[in-house]
């Protein structure tokens, strides 16, 4: 039995979260399979060269070229029942969050999702995840053949492989022209901005409450010679534009300084600034998961600490 | 075009999760609930919707403490109609989305909208997220992380986001379920009077055809996560903060 992963790509790279999958699969042991969607079976080949897997399950089509739900979910049912596998994995994306469910009722297996470890028990999985936001952690027993989701950055990707896995072909009835049908890719406007630059970094969270504080934060920024962010509240309230956003769907950064306000911690903003190199956080909870991350931290109203460090700074 | 979205009470996670004694759920009993934050930009999307293009909405929720206030508030920011689908406390062994999936999907089936909005996650969604497992139940296409919905000519244009803020768009056969991430405009803010004049009103019952499905919450414990490895802490009042923090930054060689 083998174990089934989904291989997600972009402008013919494979995501990196595609790439922690298999070296979880190859660290929990037994045959690998690499699940590839693609436009033609060139394009399969140029993914699947150096993938860490035993064999790669080729879905060959111009309607799955690009990624969409509809065709994928097919797809993944289709290499689900091809293979019966007895773990599926995939990289909590937005790909995950679109089909996992979905596969879980259409193939008749359980899943556990916000997974950050995953290791054998029994003839099952036993499964870590964070939940409520990061702030507990819920530990489950995924029988044999479940479905598991896993956080980006859960393992760290193991070298590419120097051989290339034999190729097979799976054929899928994609359905007449689908219903869901890919218009346009859109990359996101930097407006100049490009955080993934910036040394230092001053990032506020919801806590913020609207923009009346925000040249409380700019100052603190200035002052420390650092880019001002927001975690995606901030962003999607309009307080700040949208490259200024840190997290999953927003810039992935690693500066050498990232102090944050009113910033909870959830384990979408930390996929996009846990490796800064020193991180301290103000936040008025004790239990705050930021807590758990943060290299420095207080408890604290983050209106009372900023204008007293602006003074000292000054 | 009928919108149906769905509304969902949440944990608040700003004050302090307690566990129930076997570990298998937080403690309930004294935790605040607060409408989901992707259900609330879930319900200004189909309040906009209404507003560009003369849809109906109807808000739902599966019957709790809480859910008679939080569909009131969906009567007052315009929803049209709300109803609440009934459930016995003591036929459900968790209120996890895999669980109520198969109740919202009845819901839906007998409300028969074109369009289906419900936040993208809820923050106990260890067993997958309510949108996929509606499409799943219902046959109908599904499409999550998504930050803009128009609609025009019976079909929906949607913009789904990916990490690193890329995105496409897609164009979507009606009727669609929809995992909204975020509204086209901030969530409004609604009167008090509003609110007021809605104290008397009662929200129906929606008689469902369905029971809520197993998960695998009998064999998952929740914990606490050891936060002993995590920040070093400062102490005191805002000065001792802020004296601790600018010495670090001394320290560090990032200030002078
Ligand atoms: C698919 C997907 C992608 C996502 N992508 C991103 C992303 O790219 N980036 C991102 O940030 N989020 C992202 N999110 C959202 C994420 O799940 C969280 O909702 C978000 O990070 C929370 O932002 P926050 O910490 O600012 O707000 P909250 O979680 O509401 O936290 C506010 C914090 O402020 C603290 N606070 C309140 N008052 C004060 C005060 N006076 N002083 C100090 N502290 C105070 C509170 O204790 C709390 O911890 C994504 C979610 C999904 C589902």
């Amino acid at each position: 039995m083998t174990i089934l992963v989904l291989i997600e790509h972009y402008q013919g790279g494979v995501a990196d979260g595609s790439l922690e999958l298999l070296t979880l699969a190859r660290t929990l042991g037994g045959p690998v399979t690499a699940l590839v969607l693609a436009g033609s079976m060139a394009d399969v080949a140029t993914l699947a060269a150096g993938l860490d897997a035993d064999t790669v399950l080729a879905v060959a089509a111009p309607a799955v070229a690009r990624y969409a739900s509809s065709v994928y979910l097919r797809s993944l049912n289709a290499a689900i029942a091809a293979c019966d596998p007895e773990l599926v994995l995939l990289s909590y994306s937005t790909a995950g969050i679109d089909l996992a469910a979905g596969a879980s009722v259409a193939t008749g297996r359980e899943m556990v999702a916000y997974v950050t470890s995953l290791t054998r028990h029994g003839a099952g999985f036993a499964a870590c995840s964070q939940v409520y936001g990061g702030k507990l952690l819920a530990t489950s027993t995924l029988p044999a053949q479940g479905i598991a989701v896993v956080m980006p950055g859960a393992v760290k990707a193991g070298p590419r492989s120097t051989g290339d896995a034999p190729v097979q072909t799976l054929t899928v009835d994609l359905g007449p022209d689908g219903c869901i049908r890919h218009l346009e890719t859109l990359v996101p406007e930097s407006g100049g901005i490009d955080l993934t630059k910036a040394a230092r970094i001053v990032c506020v969270g919801r806590a913020l409450g609207n923009t009346d504080k925000l040249p409380m934060a700019e100052a603190l920024a200035k002052l420390l010679g650092a880019e001002i962010a927001g975690s995606r509240p901030v962003i999607d309230a309009g307080w700040l534009p949208k490259p200024r956003q840190i997290g999953k769907s927003g810039t992935k950064v690693k500066p050498k300084l990232y102090l944050m306000a009113g910033v909870s911690g959830a384990p979408e903003h930390l996929e996009g600034m846990g490796e800064s190199e020193l991180i301290i956080a103000l936040n008025s909870d004790p239990r705050a998961p930021i807590f758990g991350k943060a290299h420095y931290g207080a408890v604290c109203d983050m209106f009372e600490v900023m204008p007293t460090l602006i003074q000292k700074l000054s | 075009m009928k919108i149906v979205v769905i509304q969902r009470l949440e944990p608040v996670l700003t004050e302090e999760l307690e566990l129930s004694d076997d570990g298998r759920d937080i403690d309930r009993e004294w935790i605040g609930f607060a409408l989901n934050q992707f259900d609330d930009q879930a319900l200004e999307q189909a309040v906009l919707l209404k507003e560009s293009n003369g849809a109906t909405v109807t808000a739902i929720a599966i019957e709790d403490e809480g859910s008679d206030k939080m569909l009131k508030n969906a009567l007052a920011r315009g929803a049209d109609a709300a109803f609440q689908i009934p459930l016995d406390a003591d036929d459900v062994e968790s209120r996890s989305s895999r669980a109520l999936a198969p109740l919202y999907a009845a819901a839906i089936r007998t409300l028969a909208p074109d369009l289906v909005l419900v936040g993208i996650l809820s923050n106990s969604d260890l067993y997958g997220e309510l949108a996929p497992y509606l499409g799943a139940h219902t046959g109908w296409p599904q499409i999550s992380a998504v930050t803009e919905v128009r609609l025009a000519a019976g079909k929906a244009t949607v913009r789904q986001e990916y990490a690193g803020g890329r995105a496409a768009r897609f164009e979507v056969d009606t009727p669609v379920i929809i995992g909204l991430q975020t509204a086209m405009q901030p969530p409004r803010y609604v009167a008090g009077s509003k609110l007021r004049d809605l104290l008397k009103v009662q929200i129906p019952e929606l008689e469902v055809d369905g029971a809520p499905s197993a998960d695998m919450s009998h064999g998952t414990t929740l914990a606490l996560p050891d936060q002993s490895a995590g920040a070093v802490m400062f102490d005191g009042d805002a000065d001792d903060i802020a004296t601790s923090i600018h010495n670090l930054l001394k320290e560090k060689g990032f200030v002078q």
